[in-house]
């Protein structure tokens, strides 16, 4: 298997897009922060960038590698290899490579230009969604052999988490305006991991004091030990269920 | 000649008779305590303090006289007494250091407490550790001057207001330094007065607490991490003018909370980094001028119960929200005022923007109507839904608008 994710891995370090989105990265950090004098500003920058390309670039580039890999997987199949260590090391391998392009390109900036709690957390978060977003393109990709229709759904699983699913919470909140929402919106917050992202390095940062009652109530939930051990452990489980999922889609597959 | 050499005999003799003793008390003098120096001496008369611990319980002036001290003498009011209370018209006193005086949840014990009186200074004080600090009752006519007042308690029951004038009239608060307090300067019912130049930061309720007191001017002061900002309540005809609100970031921490106030000039003034810049509920006819708010949660927030509210050259600047409301109603003007988010153009070269500017953001309407959206904050639909919103507003409200936005920052 370790043979086989070190392939995957090197395959896709060598990849022109993966540098170019790690240099994209690098670029657009480094902008912000050195256009913006006043670094919790460049934070909020980043943090809206974060949550909109990084999600987006993760899914859509594991899916179209899946695709392109097929050959490969059919020919990794014909061999006395496990069909869960072959799905789980093209998985390992695609996570691993955008980790480090994350890390190389907005965590090394970050790490220099904040050193804080704030920026750890929005490094940690950037890793957690790359990861999530891979995993979900393993859901995508594994659906369908069609691959424009594959690349379609990973598209609307992206639009759903960024914009569609937060529509549907403020529909939500209007609809049901007459009641404190307060500590539901913990739990629907834990349904989205980009929300749950953005939430938690918003609460480390200062201006939620902003966020008034809703994030007081936010604040004494994840603010507290058991609360990010909740929140990172939604995170974890973000990972690991559509892992799953497609993992048993794969090994029922006619390839 | 006769009538001259005549008339300075008078103004001679005259002096002689009206100037006062000077009496030295302390260590190393005949007399040693204050206590009895203060009995010793007559109205008119000045004491002097030599430098020195002094432990003499409730100093009591009852008579018109100057109290200084050399090299700031301390007062120990031992936490249990009131310092210095002063009961007689036309007294001064200055340059002591009051420390300690006595804590209660019953008595307003301060470190120097002025009893319904006129014509009084206190000035060039340090005042450490006191539950009060200085405190007017019923005065007139009175200055505070140059004091320095400092506390260091962590529960807001065990510590008293700064300055704190009740009841008063024509007082002068001057360049006074209050920190650690529960309010930095505390004002009820004082009229016809004013508070220039003082720094009030790191109290533990507000800056500067204003209650029923009109006819009242404050200008140049700062106003500087306090724990809920500065609060004005229930006046009219009150000045600010140059002052500075800065730093007062928390929850439930305004700039400057202003509540039924009205025929009032708030000019000048500099907004930095406030939770809420200026939060404004039932205010009527005030005027805003050449203000500037920059790096404010919310710049200023106008609920719909006030009115004839005019905000003229001011500057908003890096602000996450720049005006928030509550309803539709809208009985203000905004007019020239300079706002960065402002993304309109200037085809006459005139250097006011041909569209309007609308302030309010879609989200923040949205937010007020409902809070807990506040989970949504810096979330891409609120952005699409703002930027759609400016195209064509929809429920944000009509009139809220600024019709001759700036294109450039005022220079102020």
């Amino acid at each position: 298997m370790i043979k086989i994710v070190k392939y995957i891995l090197l395959d896709i370090l060598r990849n022109k897009i993966v540098v170019a989105y790690t240099l994209f990265l690098f670029a657009i950090t480094f902008c912000v922060f050195s256009l913006e004098d006043n670094t919790e500003k460049g934070l909020l920058t980043l943090l809206n960038l974060i949550l909109f390309i990084v999600p987006l670039v993760s899914i859509i580039f594991s899916t179209i590698y899946i695709y392109n890999s097929s050959e490969f997987i059919e020919l990794l199949v014909s061999q006395p290899i496990r069909r869960k260590s072959i799905w789980l090391s093209l998985f390992t391998g695609l996570a691993g490579a955008l980790t480090l392009a994350f890390i190389i390109g907005a965590g090394i900036p970050l790490l220099i230009y904040v050193r804080s709690v704030t920026g750890l957390m929005m490094i940690l978060n950037g890793i957690l969604i790359s990861v999530i977003f891979a995993s979900l393109a393993m859901v995508a990709a594994v659906r369908t052999r069609d691959k424009a229709k594959g690349i379609g759904f990973s598209i609307l699983l992206w639009l759903f988490f960024s914009l569609v699913y937060d529509g549907f919470v403020l529909f939500l909140l209007f609809q049901f305006s007459d009641y404190p929402l307060e500590k539901a919106m913990i739990f629907i917050s834990a349904l989205n991991p980009i929300d749950l992202g953005r939430i938690l390095i918003l609460l480390k940062m200062d201006v939620s004091a902003l966020m008034g009652y809703t994030g007081a109530v936010f604040k004494e939930f994840y603010g507290t030990e058991k609360g990010l051990i909740v929140s990172f452990s939604a995170m974890i489980l973000w990972i690991l269920l559509p892992l799953l999922y497609s993992l048993r889609k794969f090994n029922r597959k006619d390839l | 000649m006769k009538k001259v050499s005549w008339i300075l005999c008078c103004i001679l003799l005259f002096n002689g008779m009206l100037k006062g003793k000077t009496l030295k008390v302390g260590k190393g003098q005949v007399i040693a305590d204050i206590t009895s120096g203060l009995k010793e001496i007559s109205a008119g008369d000045t004491l002097v303090v030599a430098p020195g611990i002094y432990r003499e319980k409730n100093l009591v002036i009852d008579k018109s006289i100057v109290m200084t001290g050399i090299n700031h003498p301390i007062l120990d009011g031992e936490n249990t007494y009131e310092n210095v209370s002063v009961k007689a018209d036309w007294v001064t006193v200055d340059g002591f250091s009051i420390v300690n005086s006595g804590i209660s949840s019953t008595t307003d014990y301060a470190g120097l407490k002025i009893y319904n009186r006129h014509n009084v200074t206190i000035s060039n004080n340090i005042l450490n550790d006191c539950f009060f600090g200085i405190y007017a009752q019923y005065c007139r006519n009175c200055i505070i001057k140059n004091n320095r007042l400092s506390a260091h308690q962590v529960q807001e029951q065990r510590s008293g207001n700064g300055i704190h004038c009740w009841k008063c009239d024509t007082m002068q608060i001057t360049g006074n330094n209050v920190s650690g307090h529960r309010d930095g300067i505390y004002f009820e019912f004082v009229t016809n007065s004013i508070i220039w130049r003082n720094l009030s930061s790191g109290n533990m309720r507000y800056g500067l607490h204003f209650m029923f007191s009109n006819h009242d001017t404050y200008a140049a002061n700062v106003f500087e991490n306090n724990g809920a900002g500065v609060s004005v309540m229930f006046s009219n005809h009150v000045h600010m003018f140059h002052n500075t609100f800065r730093e007062n970031w928390g929850d439930g921490s305004y700039g400057l909370l202003l509540k039924e106030i009205s025929d009032s000039y708030i000019d000048g003034n500099i907004f930095e980094r406030n939770t809420i810049g200026i939060f404004m509920e039932g205010g009527s006819r005030i005027e805003m001028y050449k203000n500037t708010f920059r790096g404010n949660g919310w710049a200023l927030k106008i609920q719909a119960s006030c009115m004839d509210i005019t905000l003229k050259n001011n500057n908003f600047m890096s602000n996450t929200f720049d005006v928030g409301t509550n309803g539709s109603l809208v009985l203000n003007t905004f007019d020239y005022n300079y706002w960065d988010k402002y993304e309109g153009y200037d085809l006459n070269r005139d250097k006011t923007g041909d569209v309007p500017y609308r302030p309010v953001s879609m989200y923040s309407m949205i937010v007020e109507k409902n809070p807990p959206a506040m989970m949504l904050f810096h979330s891409l639909i609120t952005t699409l839904l703002d930027k759609s919103e400016k195209v064509i507003p929809s429920l944000t409200p009509e009139n809220l608008k600024d019709n001759h936005p700036l294109m450039k920052p005022l220079q102020l």
